[in-house]
């Protein structure tokens, strides 16, 4: 959207970030109306976290921040100065896939991917705050993730299926 | 694992990209290196339903920061050109004197950065003569203002125009000693990709190059081509991961066609994306028919006469949704039934809104869910059980093709089987004492259950054939080129079981490639429910035939006659019968047939018919009588799609398109005030169903093979749409029926349930 340019110079005034992302700091300057979704997908040049919508009801830029699953087009970047996030990015260690990831693979809880990541953000905040959740419950708690694809029948699934292999 | 593996749950090969970077849209690819520069495009939409334009200034526009340029469709050069469906219907892609839509292309806007471009479009002044707005099919029949003059009518088709037979009226029923008719709304709807449309063209060497978020890059490339007015060879499009269509993306819009030109003045490449609220306005929507219908026969239950007269809202342009009514409806309006007297004509009327293209089903699902809810008015006016009067009148059991009354040929169908099926696990009576009980007792929770019994039309849209090409590289891999185009459906990893099971290489050896017109030129992409039936089977085609020019390669290596060779599937190495020691891989015989390009073969598979999936959907839900709120608690779904491939991409789409059936039948609708302003225009005013309004999916595997096609497949990407659709609103009346009510149309929102049960009541 921007370029690669980490520097978002969209006119008027500026104001400095720090920010964690997957474990690396970056450091910008950027216009108070700059989203987060925006400074990870544009400065830190990491796509993988998506815009669906623009009224902060599908989801799919959902990442963690400092540890809780949050729309990052609805926080502003400088709101997240100092903080530490993850992107889906962020997951996999060593090549090894997190067990959330692992569960969707195994469940078929994608297909087109879109709302993918934020789908998986979104769930493993859901496990981190009610480990072992009803059926309804991931469903309640994946209320403010949008999916056209499937059905929500196998991304419920998924998370069910990563909560057991806990 | 290799050999045969058809049939098996095996995990997609595309998850773990999607999984752990994300897929590559095309808003992802800020590293392409021919973007580098590139200016963005902003639109100037129409605020207003129906008008004349008497001004556009964009002097303001013009001195907004990082303005480069402000085009009209003068600055264009832009021309009013006929729609491909009603040659008098013309409009330009930037609109020329007047608009039709809210969200119609006025002008574009050129900067350096995409939010540049939102704040100087807020700067154009536009004015406006308006006229009567329409945005009722009805009105817009008997209206004298007309949208295209030079057309002199907002009809713009029909099938009495194009000279198929009128319905005869009341005549039809005269030996029937019942008969019932219904006024139903099959609501408008939005397709709801996640993600939106983008493109970015640019010019290389004389060249046009267009990346686009499609579902048929071939089918766009001509669209292109016409735009530029340049031959197809100087185009290439190239198709990113895209993050679902619905059929809303198969054919390319104006704003994807102005890129072309817009970088040509600019000598720059440019890049284009809507926001979500653009593309609630601008991505074509789906559905919109209003059904009159008319259903007659015997008190003991046999219906012997239907009538549909189906008027198909166009909406603002003569787009595809127009010919869906005449060519996929009324073919399909006799559904699953024996009956003996059958009529259908369609009206396509052009209104004051969004235009109306495919989405999933289309035509399809407003042809079942017409006769579906034809069947429950009958059923409940003699009294007799829906699921019983359903099954005295379906059409028994067929191996052999089966030509219906309106006019259609079936290749095969076990209606009944599936019915039985999805009723024993529904516990159908089980639900009905349950039912029972609770009328009864005067529950305030009432519960409902609903029937459809469904037959549709895949694989049917011309060309019925489809390209593929595989190259065996002198390393052993394998590359498969489809015509195909996937974004969501799973394609690398069926066409690569399909390859592997012919050639015996390993699925990780394959790779797929699809929707870049420079690759793989010729392909009709993927849209009603083809690409298996038709582009898995190419794949199938084409590997078969590699494998015997393979065989005669080997003999040559193994000194052997070419009769002696065999492929052992499980290894993916060619020996002599009875020898399997001595042995040539793969990238032996790539090798010998070239060294460096290795072994290529491609072919195209010829389908001599569409095919007709069928199926039967039991839905069953709570209402809240006091209330109107409506909970979806079981889905059974018998889906029969032939032999199946992957039953975990199978039952992938059957959820997918369950899901967006009972959107349309609880939950989403697109709507219009009277000055034809859209009032749904982003995900908070738009019932996007989420998680929660879903049950979990009973679903029922049935497999009857076509003789179509060699693999015996069908299509099922649509399948689920259709056949829940009508099942989960019948539901939602059967729980208030004993109340009264007779029908509800969709969306069965509280309001409407609430207020359907006062009225019944009053």
């Amino acid at each position: 959207m921007f370029g690669n340019d980490a520097e978002l110079n969209m006119g008027g005034l500026k104001m400095k970030v720090s920010i964690t992302v997957n474990g690396k700091t970056h450091d910008g300057d950027v216009e108070p109306r700059t989203l987060l979704v925006h400074y990870i997908r544009e400065a830190v040049g990491l796509t993988g976290t998506n815009v669906g919508c623009d009224t902060s009801s599908c989801g799919a830029c959902t990442i963690h921040m400092n540890g809780e699953a949050v729309k990052s087009c609805t926080i502003l970047a400088v709101q997240a100065d100092g903080a530490s996030v993850t992107t889906i990015e962020g997951l996999a260690k060593d090549g090894v896939m997190h067990p959330m990831q692992t569960a969707f693979m195994e469940n078929h809880g994608l297909q087109c991917g879109y709302c993918t990541p934020g789908m998986v953000m979104a769930a493993i905040g859901l496990l981190n705050e009610n480990p072992k959740p009803t059926e309804e419950e991931v469903r309640l708690g994946l209320e403010g993730n949008l999916c056209r694809c499937t059905g929500y029948h196998n991304i419920v699934k998924s998370v069910l299926a990563a909560a057991s292999a806990k | 694992m290799a050999g045969s593996i058809l049939g098996n749950r095996v995990l997609r090969k595309e998850d773990p990209k999607f999984l752990t970077s994300g897929g590559k849209y095309i808003e992802d690819m800020n590293d392409e290196p021919l973007f580098a520069g590139a200016l963005h495009v902003t639109y100037i939409r129409s605020t207003v339903a129906h008008a004349k334009i008497t001004k556009i200034d964009l002097s303001d526009c013009k001195t907004s920061p990082g303005v480069v340029a402000v085009f009209t469709a003068q600055d264009l050069g832009l021309e009013e050109e006929p729609s491909n469906f009603n040659a008098s219907a013309k409009r330009a892609h930037l609109a020329i004197g007047k608009v039709r839509w809210v969200g119609e292309l006025i002008a574009a806007v050129i900067t350096e950065r995409p939010d540049q471009g939102e704040d100087a479009i807020e700067r154009a002044v536009i004015d406006y003569e308006t006229l009567e707005p329409l945005t009722d099919v009805e009105q817009a029949m008997n209206s004298k203002t007309l949208l295209y003059e030079e057309c002199g009518t907002n009809i713009v088709m029909g099938t009495v125009e194009m000279g198929m037979p009128d319905n005869t009226g009341d005549d039809l029923f005269k030996d029937c000693e019942v008969v019932v008719s219904g006024r139903f709304m099959n609501q408008r709807v939005a397709p709801c990709p996640l993600e939106a449309r983008g493109s970015a063209a640019t010019w290389i060497d004389g060249r046009l190059h267009q990346w686009i978020s499609t579902q048929h890059a071939q089918g766009v490339r001509g669209e292109v081509a016409k735009a530029n007015k340049i031959d197809a060879e100087k185009i290439r499009i190239i198709t990113p991961d895209v993050g679902g269509g619905f059929g809303a993306k198969i054919s390319a819009y104006s704003e994807e066609l102005l890129l072309g030109n817009i970088s040509k003045h600019l000598g720059k490449p440019v890049r284009w994306r809507e926001t979500r609220s653009e593309s609630m306005v601008s991505l074509g929507h789906g559905r919109a028919q209003l059904q009159y219908i008319t259903i007659g026969g015997t008190k003991a239950g046999r219906v012997t006469a239907y009538q549909l007269n189906a008027i198909q809202d166009s909406g603002g342009w003569v787009e595809v949704g127009t010919v869906l009514a005449p060519f996929m409806t009324r073919p399909m309006s006799q559904g699953v039934y024996d009956i003996e007297k059958i009529e259908c004509r369609t009206t396509s009327v052009v209104t004051n809104t969004t235009p109306i293209v495919a989405y999933r089903g289309a035509g399809r699902p407003e042809a079942t869910a017409a006769i579906e809810r034809a069947m429950d008015l009958f059923a409940a006016e003699i009294g007799k059980d829906p699921a019983e009067v359903r099954r005295m009148n379906l059409i028994p059991k067929f191996m052999q093709t089966h030509k219906t009354k309106i006019g259609h040929t079936y290749d095969v169908g076990d209606y009944g089987a599936a019915l039985d099926k999805a009723m024993a696990v529904a516990k159908y009576s089980e639900a009905r004492a349950e039912q029972a009980e609770r009328r009864k007792r005067g529950d305030k929770v009432q519960l409902g259950i609903g029937v459809s019994v469904y037959v549709e039309i895949t694989g049917g849209v011309d060309p019925m054939q489809e390209h593929a090409k595989i190259n065996v590289l002198p390393n052993g891999r394998a590359v498969v080129y489809t015509g195909t185009s996937p974004h969501g459906q799973g394609h690398v990893t069926s066409w690569a079981m399909i390859a592997s099971s012919e050639t015996g290489i390993d699925i990780a050896d394959i790779d797929v490639v699809w929707g870049d017109t420079d690759l793989v030129p010729n392909g009709g992409g993927t849209m009603g429910s083809r690409s298996l039936q038709q582009g898995g089977v190419a794949v199938q085609k084409v590997s078969i035939e590699l494998v015997d020019q393979a065989r005669k390669l080997a003999a040559q290596l193994l000194e052997a006659n070419e009769s002696d060779i065999v492929l052992d599937k499980s290894t993916g190495a060619f020996h002599v019968a009875g020898t399997p020691s001595i042995s040539k891989s793969w990238s032996d015989v790539a090798k010998t047939a070239d060294a460096k390009s290795g072994m290529i073969h491609d072919g195209i598979f010829v389908a001599n018919s569409a095919t007709f999936p069928f199926g039967a959907h039991i839905a069953i839900v709570e209402v809240d009588t006091e209330t109107g709120q409506v909970k979806h608690r079981r889905h059974i779904a018998c889906d029969d799609a032939g032999k199946v491939v992957n039953p975990l991409i199978l039952d992938g789409q059957i959820h997918g398109g369950i899901a967006q059936g009972t959107a349309q039948a609880l939950l989403e609708e697109f709507r219009y005030d009277s000055d034809g302003n859209p009032l749904t225009t982003n995900f908070a005013d738009y019932t996007f169903i989420s998680a929660v309004e879903l049950p979990s999916i009973e679903v029922i595997h049935m497999e009857t093979p076509t003789f179509v096609n060699p693999l015996g497949v069908k299509g099922i990407g649509e399948s689920g749409t259709i056949g829940s659709t009508p099942a989960v609103q019948s539901a939602v009346i059967d729980a208030v029926m004993h109340l009264g009510v007779r029908h509800i149309d969709m969306p069965t929102t509280p309001e409407r349930v609430w207020s359907a049960i006062a009225n019944a009541s009053a």
